[in-house]
């Protein structure tokens, strides 16, 4: 399936105006802990989806309280000024949602 | 002596964005020791600090202010706004001033003190300080801040802590305007100055600083009520269509931050990779085991943004399947033309873009689909270095790529639809984060100055 069929909530903000911030969260605690097993969202993943060189991604974290995961990478262009596309960086994670995961 | 608990009324997620009035007196009628609202965001991009421009209507601050101020007034509790105006600067402090300081006059309240904490940094500080090396940008892809970038900086303003915010509630302020703040700041310094935990103090300012965001469904636009008590504190929504639950309450440090448990703010850490939330069984969600540590160098985050440029644009559709096909082909032809009808402007002094929605308008270069649309929303982007530039070349641009006789056309009448008339919008000034570094300074107190106004009664 999709990682977007997985998560309950998937989006994308900045996370300050030089930063952009994936956040994957589950209200399944089994699929979360399945995903966060399986070592599938890593460096090598992102740079792959999005085209960015690994050394842009800046964290990769799972938080099991929340039961979610982050990625954050840096931006090429600040928000807001001349070249940006997406001031709020809030549909940055499209890229990310079409993954398919085997759960 | 601590008292055995001590409430904080947060009425929305953003001063200005408005709240329902049920779920305020709800929370009035929970008694609580202080409201406060945070009202900063740097999300809608540089131009409001480096023009100075608020990111509310003045009649919407206005409206949450006047309820605020006339309720904590007549229960004789502290009113504290974080960041005001959005971009916490001089301007923006004396914005939000006057906007107090009419509805104290238009309701008759006297007898009362008002604080403003002043979040400005001089350029000189901050140049002495890149000198000193104790002026590092913060990320990876800020620009290294020169001489000419730091002078063609507009203003700088820097995230305060809790401790100017303390002092302004030792003085005895009633109403405290702060310039800018790290979000959770105002909520922690209103606990901490009663003897509260630091770190359960500040997470739950993180939390209420978007006021219901972390209950479900979640929003910026109602009312939360946050307990602290010695070792843990309760969030709870005031209004019956919400609830949170441990995990919306967990997940919410996730929200635009780089990290979902290791917060970074003036002189401290916070670390939340230890902390249980449990839900009480009413909607509400009680929170322990929250950390916090300060940095063996006190740091304070800048913001600051310059100028760069003027704007014109045009938005077209293109709607031919033979164009559609070669896009970015016509469009690179197009610009080539433009540079070459214009020779006799130095090419430094403009610069031509192009976002096609319909094909990579959204994600540009992280697109990883490039199957274009069956039509395209072209945004013909020009800036210059003056306005007048801007649309100049910005009307050669568009009037070329309507006529433009691309090989293999057929509708020779015209390549783009317009939605407009005119169709050239000036747009005026283009601004960018030009500081967005880390200082050190002496305490937290250093640089935010502290002004205050005695209203008779």
């Amino acid at each position: 399936m999709k990682l977007y069929d997985a998560a309950t909530v998937l989006r994308s903000k900045n996370s300050g105006p030089f930063e952009i911030t994936l956040d994957v969260l589950f209200s399944d605690p089994d699929i979360y802990y399945k995903l966060k097993q399986q070592e599938l969202i890593n460096k090598e993943l992102v740079s792959r989806l999005y085209h960015i060189p690994e050394d842009r991604i800046t964290h990769i974290v799972f938080y099991d309280q929340a039961l979610g995961f982050k990625i954050t990478f840096s931006r090429t262009v600040s928000s807001g000024t001349f070249l940006d596309r997406d001031v709020y960086g809030a549909q940055q994670h499209a890229p990310l949602m079409e993954l398919e995961v085997e759960l | 002596m601590l008292k055995e608990s001590f409430r904080i009324l947060a009425p929305c997620g953003m001063l200005g964005y408005g709240f329902p009035k049920a779920s305020f007196m709800k929370g009035m009628e929970l008694k609580p020791d202080a409201i406060v609202v945070d009202a900063g965001s740097t999300d809608a991009g540089p131009h409001k600090l480096g023009a100075g421009t608020a990111i509310v209507s003045r009649q919407a601050c206005k409206k949450d202010l006047e309820i605020m101020i006339t309720e904590g007034v007549k229960a004789g509790i502290p009113v504290i706004i974080g960041s005001a105006g959005g971009s916490g600067a001089r301007v923006h402090v004396e914005w939000t001033q006057s906007i107090v300081m009419d509805i104290l006059q238009e309701r008759g309240i006297g007898g009362i003190k008002l604080a403003m904490i002043r979040a400005d940094i001089p350029h000189e500080v901050v140049e002495a300080k890149q000198q000193a090396g104790q002026c590092e940008p913060l990320g990876l892809s800020v620009a290294p801040l020169t001489p000419e970038r730091l002078q063609a900086t507009s203003g700088i303003v820097a995230q305060m802590g809790h401790e100017p915010i303390m002092e302004a509630l030792a003085a005895g302020a009633d109403i405290i305007i702060c310039g800018r703040a790290y979000d959770p700041s105002p909520f922690a310094a209103v606990a901490m100055s009663r003897g509260y935990d630091a770190a359960l103090a500040y997470h739950l300012g993180k939390i209420l600083e978007c006021a219901a965001l972390s209950a479900e469904p979640g929003t910026t636009k109602d009312c939360m009520l946050g307990t602290l008590k010695n070792d843990s504190f309760i969030v709870q929504p005031l209004s019956d269509a919400r609830r949170c639950t441990a995990v919306s309450v967990a997940a919410h440090t996730f929200y635009e931050k780089e990290h979902p448990y290791l917060l970074h703010g003036p002189g401290l850490v916070l670390n939340l990779e230890e902390c249980q939330f449990t839900e009480l069984g009413d909607g509400s969600v009680e929170v322990s085991g929250s950390k916090m540590e300060l940095t063996p160098v006190y740091k304070i985050k800048l913001e600051g943004a310059m100028k760069v440029a003027y704007r014109t644009f045009v938005v077209a559709g293109v709607r031919d399947p033979l164009l559609i096909a070669r896009i970015e082909e016509v469009e690179e032809l197009v610009k080539q033309q433009v540079q070459s009808d214009y020779q006799e402007v130095p090419q430094d002094d403009y610069r031509i873009h192009f976002i096609n929605y319909g094909l990579n308008g959204v994600l540009g270069e992280l697109e990883p689909r490039r199957t274009p649309a069956h039509e395209l929303g072209v945004v013909l982007e020009v800036v210059a270095k003056t306005q007048e530039l801007a649309n100049a070349i910005c009307s050669s641009l568009r009037s070329t790529f309507l006529h433009y006789g691309y090989e293999g056309r057929k509708a020779t009448a015209g390549n783009l639809a317009f939605p407009f008339a005119p169709s050239d919008v000036p747009f005026g000034a283009v601004y960018e984060f030009s500081v967005y570094h880390l200082m050190e300074v002496t305490d937290g107190l250093e640089m935010f100055p502290i002004d205050y106004i005695e209203v008779k009664p």
